[in-house]
């Protein structure tokens, strides 16, 4: 059928511009495909999330709009998207409506090289490890742009606040996904799962074992606690610490422009957590090599570690209490960053012995 | 003329206007963002010749850190424009004579390249994978530079940390580790105290 239309569309708009078109259609088609879906789970993330903290707090939990208040998410959307956006006096106007933009951009953009099942991936690059970590690193612009168009000073706190967060941690995250790919010897997502599903276990058909969570215990860690300080959640929520600078760089924003930072933070919990089950988890393959695990759909495998592991955030926000903006400083640069530089140099003289098991 | 050809240019418009920006804006922090947008055009730029790696490690680094870092400057400065004008006519041979300077030194790289090669940089092959061609390069061929490049930073890094280290007298640093270690018997002491008697 691409093909048919690809042909259709040479005769359509000629040998130069056809093609281009096609290619066009189709990447729109595509990314449509992931981020209508991907919306959708981040609606519902926020009714989990309310959900799960509710159990732990022994509440219920939203259960008023629709069926058990499956439709929260909906009526929160609708209520939103229908509120005025305010612009306070003196706000930089450009500026202030560009931020969220911004903020949601970086956020959908790097679902584009995450591959859900073999072959599942809108762009197959390369450098998909670096792709990543250039885009997330951009969400803070968001962030800092919000702060700044505001003109509020609380705004602006939290604005400094995660600049310098999100960059002190992106540093601990870039070292730990170094060894990764250390390791499997490549910056393709598609063929960093692949290295995963090799090696003496895998073999054995205990694939959960073979997977880097594994030997890259002390990475897993702090990737993953980088991740939740990347999207500013709890523990690690100064940015916008309700207590103190009442919810800073959103303070201003309403209506739309707020929930589109809501949606851009939750989207970034479920790429960190697609990330940590695609680099450590083994990505779209089943635990155990046996007939009953092949049968279900890889994809199905990828989307239940993203959600035990996107379950974890809400775990550790409804459990933890929030830290101290020197000791997330602390832990960031005088823990994690020195951690990772002598675990880059352990596997890199484990993989040169004879014992090395990333063949 | 083909599809990347009509985007080079596009690419090419939109970072030469940023980059006027950059130096016609009055706001630093436009400036700094008009920076920013450059800074991804030429990504882009880079990305039309499949120099990925080279592309996002630009992306990375200066949009992802440096630009973050200056923003957070430039937005803290308290800059009075008026003052910053004030020497403009005072200080414009100077500058004039430095832009000059530097656009002739850039002239004659360019048309020493030129003398040289005659074709515009190829693209590379989609397939090859630049980022393993790089590191090749750069651990074999230029290690030694590499090197000292990493070096150079290094100066850099214990340079930039030993200027701005001072230690304050009043300051109260505590031990997070003595921290962890408080029980709540060395803290709290629980008297129990009489009822007061009604009167």
């Amino acid at each position: 059928m691409t093909e048919g239309l690809l042909a259709w569309s040479e005769a359509r708009f000629g040998p130069l511009w056809g093609p281009a078109l096609y290619e066009f259609a189709a990447s729109l088609a595509f990314i449509v495909a992931i981020v209508a879906p991907l919306m959708l789970a981040v609606a519902y993330l926020t009714l989990w999330e309310r959900k799960v903290i509710g159990w732990i707090q022994v509440r219920i939990g939203p259960n008023r709009v629709g069926p058990r208040g499956l439709l929260q998410p909906i009526a929160d959307g609708l209520k939103l998207l229908f509120k005025e956006v305010v612009f306070p006096a003196n706000a930089s106007k450009p500026l202030y409506v560009l931020a969220p933009i911004v903020a949601i951009t970086a956020a959908l953009a790097a679902w584009a090289v995450i591959p859900f099942a073999p072959d599942l991936v809108l762009s197959d690059i390369d450098a998909g490890l670096l792709y990543i970590l250039a885009l997330t690193s951009m969400g803070v612009y968001g962030v800092i742009l919000a702060g700044w168009a505001s003109n509020s000073k609380y705004a602006f706190l939290g604005a400094m606040r995660s600049a310098a967060q999100m960059v002190s941690y992106e540093l601990a995250m870039g070292f730990a996904l170094v060894v990764v790919l250390m390791v499997s010897g490549s910056l393709n997502l598609s063929a960093i799962v692949a290295a995963q599903n090799r090696g003496t276990f895998a073999d054995m058909g205990l694939n959960f074992l073979s997977w880097n969570w594994l030997p890259l215990l002390p990475m897993l860690a702090v990737y993953f606690i980088a991740g939740v300080a990347e999207t500013n959640r709890a523990p690690f929520d100064v940015v916008e610490g309700e207590s103190e600078i009442v919810a800073g760089h959103m303070v201003e924003y309403s209506g739309m422009a707020f929930a589109l930072f809501f949606l851009a933070e939750y989207a970034n919990m479920l790429l960190v957590s697609a990330l940590t089950a695609i680099l450590f988890f083994g990505g779209w393959a089943p635990p155990l090599a046996s007939p009953l695990a092949d049968a279900v759909p890889p994809i199905v495998w990828f989307l239940l570690k993203v959600f035990v592991l996107v379950s974890l955030f809400l775990w550790i926000r409804a459990t933890l209490p929030r830290y101290r903006y020197d000791q997330i400083m602390r832990l960031g640069w005088k823990v994690f960053i020195p951690l990772t530089l002598v675990w880059i140099v352990v596997i890199g003289a484990w993989m040169q012995t004879p014992w090395n098991i990333w063949q | 003329m083909a599809f990347e050809t009509v985007l080079f240019y596009a690419f090419g418009a939109v970072l030469l206007a940023a980059a006027l920006r950059v130096i016609t804006a009055r706001n630093p922090v436009h400036a700094a963002l008009y920076l920013v947008l450059a800074f991804v055009t030429a990504a882009a730029l880079w990305l039309l010749l499949h120099a990925e790696f080279l592309a996002l490690a630009l992306v990375l680094v200066y949009v992802g850190a440096v630009m973050v870092l200056f923003l957070f400057v430039v937005m803290m400065l308290d800059v009075n424009l008026e003052r910053l004008r004030e020497g403009f006519r005072q200080h414009l041979p100077l500058a004039l004579a430095v832009g000059v300077l530097m656009a002739v030194e850039m002239a004659l790289v360019l048309l020493h390249r030129w003398q040289g090669v005659a074709a515009p940089p190829r693209a590379l092959a989609p397939e090859d994978s630049n980022t393993r061609a790089l590191g090749r390069l750069l651990y074999t061929q230029y290690a030694y530079a590499f090197e000292l490049a990493a070096v150079v930073l290094l100066v850099a890094i214990v340079a930039a940390i030993a200027l701005t280290l001072r230690r304050r007298k009043d300051r109260r640093l505590v031990d997070p580790a003595e921290q962890v270690r408080a029980r709540r018997a060395e803290r709290v002491r629980l008297v129990s105290l009489p009822a007061e008697k009604d009167r």
